[in-house]
């Protein structure tokens, strides 16, 4: 009986201010989704520097008519030094075969390359990643070689971009996360104000403090829920038209992991637990300021 | 059952100490302002004095703790001048929400909310919104809601204020047969017929003070 008076008082609640609802609901869903964006970026940053830190590498490049004296020196130099765990030698065939299959899709760039256009080069793969710098300058000048490229220096510039993103969704979701609290306030207020006679008898006849505000908190936490489901649906929409859409290309090639299912799954836990308690936690607090025992 | 107003010095109300006991049917009288109200809110813990500590049932109100209230209320019935029905809600259905928001299943409503209503002449009006009764049935409905937990104490803020005479006569009848269940009736009022009709204790106040204190008193 109790469960059921409570749950039509919820839902009357919310019905009787309707556009305030779906205001409040609204918002708090672009504050979620913005939040679920957040942590997905976070989280595939850090999948990102998992997968690749632990195979970084650095590229030493051989000027394209390097003589192989000059290559032969180096593999030596490579093969005693302590700061190297491991290395791969890449020649010019090897590197025309690996840029013939990165830009498949793409058949003039290929038609217009030719394996000589491509350096050979090794892979060395150092013992400590942040000790990459001294071999960039160890190699750097060395006779026949070209560049040496750290792969770190480009997913640096590639984290730096997706924490940017995640920054900045986090900056809007705080913002939309305001917004919306101010309207879960304000429709507690209406409602606690449009109900003024019930809650007056309520607390006359001594009903319990948890009975006359339950239905106001329950609002608050319904409406997050239900925008903890909107945001939910939203970042689902964004992984199967954006993200295995559009970019799908950018997704599959070897520059980015892809974002797992598993992880857009985990937001919706995540964000309705945050909803949930927020709101009920801003309701009660508005009650409290309005609703004097 | 005793209350002690020892120097609540609220302005309005001033080192009182009066005792009632069980069963009793009070009357405060005085001029506005004299402090009648506020000695209700005090009753209901709406309000706390300054000094001093207030019985009612063997509880001490004043320094309960906020969460013992609702379960303390729930021994006290209180009706207005004003009725406070809802009006959305018909004769029968406001005497059962009273039963409702304490966790009353609705089988016990079924049973007693008519019990109540007949008790206090409305047999046959449970159906009734409130604009479609009188304002003495609409007093007789805001009692039924009071009485139907069986309060210990029930208080009157001036119940009559609103009605006429005749009409005030019979809400005082039904006072006063709820009062012979042995409820405690502490009535504030300035009818001054009524008080004189009923020849029982009365309680003077003027000036947040009490002035006269007389067993089967009247009002002048």
């Amino acid at each position: 009986m109790r469960a059921k008076y409570v749950l039509s008082e919820v839902l009357v609640g919310l019905w009787r201010n309707v556009t305030m609802t779906i205001a409040m609901i609204v918002t708090m869903a672009v504050s979620l989704a913005m939040l679920g964006a957040s942590l997905l970026l976070y989280f595939q940053v850090s999948d990102m520097e998992e997968y690749y830190y632990t195979k970084l590498e650095v590229s030493i490049f051989f000027d394209k008519d390097a003589a192989q004296p000059a290559i032969d020196a180096i593999r030596v130099e490579i093969e005693n030094d302590p700061l190297i765990a491991g290395f791969e030698f890449e020649t010019q065939e090897k590197a025309y075969e690996r840029f013939r299959e990165m830009f498949k899709e793409a058949p003039d760039l290929v038609n217009a390359a030719q394996p000589e256009s491509l350096p050979a080069s090794f892979r060395v793969k150092p013992v400590d990643p942040d000790n990459s710098q001294v071999l960039i300058e160890k190699y750097k000048g060395k006779e026949g070689v070209a560049n040496v490229v750290d792969q770190r220096k480009v997913l640096e510039k590639i984290f730096e971009i997706f924490g940017g993103m995640q920054k900045l969704a986090l900056v809007i979701a705080i913002v939309q996360g305001l917004a919306a609290l101010l309207l879960v306030a304000n429709t507690i207020q209406v409602a606690a104000f449009s109900k003024r006679r019930e809650v007056a008898i309520m607390k006359l006849v001594g009903a319990s403090n948890w009975f006359v505000q339950a239905p106001f908190v329950l609002e608050a936490v319904f409406a997050g829920v239900i925008g903890a489901i909107m945001a939910y649906l939203t970042l689902i929409g964004v992984k199967i038209f954006i993200i295995d859409g559009t970019f799908k290309s950018l997704f599959q090639s070897t520059v980015l992991t892809p974002i797992p299912w598993s992880n857009v799954h985990l937001m919706f836990p995540i964000l309705a637990g945050i909803a949930g308690v927020v709101s009920a936690v801003t309701g009660w607090i508005t009650l409290r300021f309005q609703i004097k025992v | 059952m005793t209350k002690k107003y020892a120097r609540a010095s609220r302005p309005s109300i001033e080192d009182i100490n009066v005792s009632i006991d069980k069963g009793e049917f009070v009357f405060f009288i005085g001029p506005t302002g004299a402090g009648k109200s506020t000695i209700i809110k005090l009753l209901l813990r709406e309000e706390t004095p300054d000094k001093g500590k207030i019985w009612v049932n063997d509880k001490e109100v004043v320094g309960m703790r906020s969460w013992r209230v609702p379960a303390f209320r729930r021994s006290l019935g209180c009706v207005f001048q004003d009725f406070r029905l809802l009006p959305t809600r018909t004769a029968a259905e406001n005497v059962a929400f009273a039963l409702e928001v304490i966790g009353k299943s609705k089988a016990v409503a079924r049973r007693v909310v008519p019990e109540v209503l007949e008790l206090v002449g409305l047999g046959g009006k449970e159906h009734r919104y409130p604009h479609e009764l009188s304002g003495g049935e609409q007093q007789r409905v805001a009692i039924a809601r009071a009485f139907v937990n069986r309060p210990l104490v029930l208080l009157a803020d001036e119940p009559t204020g609103n009605l006429d005479p005749d009409t005030s006569v019979e809400i005082m009848r039904l006072l006063d047969r709820i009062n012979r269940t042995g409820t405690t009736i502490v009535m504030v009022t300035h009818d001054s017929n009524i008080v004189n009709q009923m020849r029982r204790r009365v309680i003077e106040m003027e000036g947040g003070h009490v002035v006269r204190d007389q067993s089967r008193g009247v009002y002048g």
